[in-house]
């Protein structure tokens, strides 16, 4: 089995109030086989039995499906592999002797609570304000009464992918949470079911994300670069369009 | 323990709609002077959230996520399940029923079963009204695929990502309702206790997980959707933090737990590769359609695999089950896998896996084609194992995956405790002995969006409710019981670490022992043997458990501690059960009973029933109860798959 040993630069900090710094850690004999979460819970096996405070982390499928992991290392949110939540990383892709730097998702609309935990809330909150049909449950129509071309329903599938981890937010230098909001927003106005409220829901959607205090967009493609589910950036041109013609419009 | 099914009168095609006529209501105007709290986000407590808030119930909402859309029905993979017959391949509700009733080896409610397919076409209906993403045809009308137990397409799918793209319609109605201000929406938040007044659910204490504070919910009835207890054997494709906690507190309180023994091992996830190893990942269910499973012929042949000539190797599955071949359901998948490797035939370098092989469908249908199936899944065992699948078979071996047994509910899906309800793969109910694929999404989402309104409308509408505030001495008496917990679990770290043990490494020892005496094969001697050495376990958690930091913080090792002390308090009952249930069926095998052939045997005569467990008292054995299973409309047989 093939090892590393490792030094670690990981971003400390008590609560969400409290001044942060980084602590150095050093650690033998990883193996490569192990996913990057799994090396942090070896870290924090390790601090435990020393008596000291594990890193507080979010996570929880580590399948890549739930969007509850990610953290920024080496500077890149999730790690230097394209298309891979923090725990599909593995420690193949690093050699020994490297140093990893481990920081939370900074943002100003993502308030650290604790070490690399942060409150992604504002992220719900934008959904709340329209990122929905509103239909109730029942008296819905026969699910094939209203086709939808193949093309169509894979393209809002392909929108409908995200997995709202905030890795685009994390990586935008302007803190934009537009690649979120213009998948959701794509994948309703793309289909059928998502017309009667196209126009009040860009208008939402797009004002909630301005007052959460994320910023806004100027091409940089950082968000498209580090998304793990490989959301293009072209959702982001489609909720412009979106919000520029419900905004003539009314 | 009163153990009344209240399964309706009638034929079996009308007992759903007669229940629902004969149900009490609430009138609309009255539904917002009642307050439900629903604990979990997962398909069926985000669809029970939405459902009964637009009916106009006040709806508290709680997860133990960051946000709800993250619980764990989201990485639910192949799809769900409906008896549409789009495919005008001969499906019916009466299909529908029979293939999951039979699935499940005969060991679930017939009456349960039969409504789960009668909704299911509505679900699919809701879910399109949603923005549901399906896969379609050219033509427009919405694509299905087959999946195992099945011989016709009724699989609805959305990519490799069916359980995701419905828990976020689910989430997109919660969110509408939260925005409306109908649902009061707690992520974060960990249910510790449940609280009893009267003998009825009358609220939850829960912990923030943030603050550590604890904190008291009132209502009039409390709904539980808070999955299944995979995780007790440490190594699971659960999601990390699924737990029974919730479940175990209602258990602890009078409600029956039932069936636990019936636990869902995977045949198709990736392999363990080392002690460090946190979780394990399914590879899915349709792989089986074209690769082939093999071992080699000679025990400990090691060379590598393209090196092994065709003569050599032992195509297993088709050997012994020629007419379905590799398609063989989950259970019978499993235990030969297990049997291969127990032969000294498991391949890797833990001897504990076997092949699955794309080579000849590559030959046959060309990479593009297969990878065109199947490349996401090639993608992630690459990303995972950094081995191809198109140039080197798949290693595979089954793993825990989900749990059929849960809380004992009657027809309404309430539990033996008045008020209090349980919904998804926390109940019990509509998967008998064995899960079919594609019918967990169905059954999570049948309880939450069609059944549990009129459950809660017949529920309230005929139960006089006196109003509570959390001053009342029970809240104050069950926070108090909390606390109190908290200090206990952190009373043996004092004095630091020295000759302790970490949360880990004992949860990782109860699994070992679960998964070498209660996995795929089990056995009187293993049973009782498992039994005996839990208490030590037990004990050594107690008192030599090592939590660093205090109770009144975000503290990690605190929440995982508290999860696995009810683990271990809830893998005694789930060996008792296993003990108690001397036939094989589903996914029970027990060694003394199998066919001639080492199939599993089930034994009607003596055990077509359900086990519902009774806390007895701390220190005291369970006791059991049972719901004896009648069948009108179909007649119990033995599956075979030769």
């Amino acid at each position: 089995m093939k090892t590393i040993d490792l030094e670690l630069e990981i971003w400390r900090q008590k609560d969400t109030i409290t001044a942060g710094q980084f602590e150095n850690y050093t650690l033998k004999s990883i193996s490569t086989d192990m996913s990057f979460l799994e090396m942090l819970d070896v870290l924090n096996e390790k601090l435990t039995r020393e008596g000291k405070e594990p890193v507080a982390f979010d996570h929880d499928c580590r399948e890549g499906i739930c969007g509850t992991c990610g953290a920024v290392v080496n500077g890149i949110a999730h790690g230097p592999e394209p298309g891979t939540t923090l725990c599909q990383l593995h420690m193949r892709h690093f050699a020994s002797g490297d140093t990893l730097v481990i920081e939370p998702f900074r943002s100003r609309a993502f308030p650290v609570r604790k070490d690399l935990m942060v409150d992604r809330s504002a992220l719900d909150r934008i959904i709340q304000a329209g990122g929905y049909v509103s239909v109730n449950t029942g008296g819905t129509p026969d699910g094939n009464s209203t086709p939808i071309p193949s093309a169509t329903a894979e393209l809002a599938m392909d929108a409908a992918a995200c997995i709202g981890c905030g890795a685009c937010v994390a990586s935008c230098p302007n803190g934009a949470a537009m690649l979120f909001t213009g998948a959701k927003i794509s994948q309703l106005c793309l289909l059928p079911q998502g017309q009667p409220e196209r126009r009040e829901r860009a208008l939402a959607m797009v004002t909630t994300m301005d007052s959460e205090g994320f910023g806004n967009c100027t091409n940089e493609r950082e968000c498209e670069a580090v998304c793990p589910k490989g959301i293009s950036i072209s959702n982001i041109a489609r909720m412009n369009r979106e919000f520029v013609k419900a905004s003539f419009l009314g | 323990m009163e153990l009344n099914s209240r399964v309706p009168t009638g034929p079996l095609a009308e007992k759903w709609d007669n229940h629902c006529f004969a149900s009490k209501l609430v009138n609309p105007a009255n539904r917002r002077k009642f307050k439900i709290i629903v604990v979990g986000t997962g398909l069926a407590g985000a669809s029970a959230s939405a459902t009964l808030a637009e009916q106009g119930y006040q709806v508290t909402s709680i997860c133990i996520q960051d946000s709800p859309r993250r619980a764990h029905s989201i990485a639910a993979q192949g799809g769900i399940n409906a008896a549409k017959n789009y495919q005008n391949d001969g499906d019916s509700i009466h299909r529908l029923f029979y293939d999951t009733i039979k699935g499940g080896d005969f060991r679930s409610r017939e009456a349960n079963v039969y409504r789960l397919a009668q909704v299911s076409n509505n679900i699919i209906d809701q879910c399109v009204a949603q923005g549901v993403p399906f896969a379609r045809e050219y033509g427009g009308t919405l694509a299905n695929r087959s999946f195992g137990g099945a011989q016709v397409s009724r699989t609805f799918y959305a990519r490799g990502q069916t359980g995701q793209q419905l828990l976020l319609g689910a989430y997109s109605a919660l969110s509408r309702q939260i925005k409306s201000g109908k649902i009061t929406m707690l992520p974060r938040k960990e249910m510790m206790e449940l609280v009893l007044i009267d003998g009825r659910a009358r609220g939850i204490i829960s912990r923030d997980i943030i603050s550590g504070k604890l904190e008291t919910l009132t209502a009039d009835a409390v709904i539980l959707a808070t999955g299944g207890y995979g995780n007790a054997y440490f190594l699971s494709t659960n999601a990390m933090a699924s737990n029974v906690t919730a479940a175990w507190r209602a258990h602890k309180l009078g409600a029956g737990f039932a069936n636990p023994c019936y636990v869902q091992i995977h045949p198709t996830c990736i392999p363990v590769h080392g002690d460090y190893q946190s979780k394990l990942t399914l590879m899915s269910e349709s792989l089986r359609n074209d690769g082939r499973v093999w071992v080699p012929k000679t025990p400990g042949d090691k060379r590598r695999p393209a090196s092994i000539p065709e003569a050599e190797r032992d195509y297993y599955l088709e050997n012994k089950y020629p007419s379905f071949g590799n398609l063989v359901p989950r259970d019978v998948a499993s235990r030969n896998a297990k049997e291969q490797c127990d032969a000294g035939k498991g391949v890797g370098s833990t001897s504990l896996a076997v092949y699955l092989d794309f080579a000849e469908a590559i030959r046959r249908d060309g990479e593009a084609n297969i990878l065109k199936k199947y490349g996401n899944l090639f993608q992630m065992y690459e990303k995972i194992t950094d081995s191809n699948p198109l140039h080197e078979p798949m290693m595979i071996y089954p793993a825990v995956h989900y749990t059929m047994g849960g809380l004992w509910v009657d027809y309404n899906l309430m539990t033996t405790i008045p008020g209090l309800f349980a919904i998804g793969e926390c109940n019990f109910s509509d998967h008998g002995a064995n899960r079919l694929g594609a019918s967990a999404l169905m059954q999570g989402l049948a309880d939450g969006y069609f059944i549990i309104a009129n459950s809660i409308a017949g529920y309230l509408g005929s139960s006089d409710l006196k109003s509570v505030n959390t001053d009342h001495p029970q809240f104050l008496e069950s926070q108090k019981k909390v606390h109190d917990r908290i200090l206990k679990l952190l009373r043996s770290s004092e004095g630091g670490p020295e000759g302790k043990f970490t949360v880990d490494e004992i949860h990782k020892e109860l699994g070992l022992l679960l998964w070498d005496h209660c996995g795929m094969a089990r056995n009187k001697e293993g049973l009782e043997k498992a039994l005996a050495a839990l208490p030590a376990i037990q004990e050594k958690f107690w008192k030599k458990v090592y939590i660093p930091g205090s109770g009144n913080e975000l503290n990690q090792s605190l929440e995982r501690a508290g999860r696995v002390a009810d683990f271990l308090e809830f893998a005694e009952i789930l060996i008792h059960d296993a003990l108690a249930r001397e036939e094989s069926c589903g996914c029970h095998l027990r060694e003394e009973s199998q066919t001639e052939e080492h199939e599993a045997k089930r034994d009607d005569a003596n055990y077509s029933y359900v086990s519902v467990w009774e806390h007895q008292g701390e220190g005291k054995q369970p006791q059991l109860h049972k719901e004896p299973l009648t069948f009108t409309e179909v007649t119990p047989s033995q599956r075979s798959y030769k």
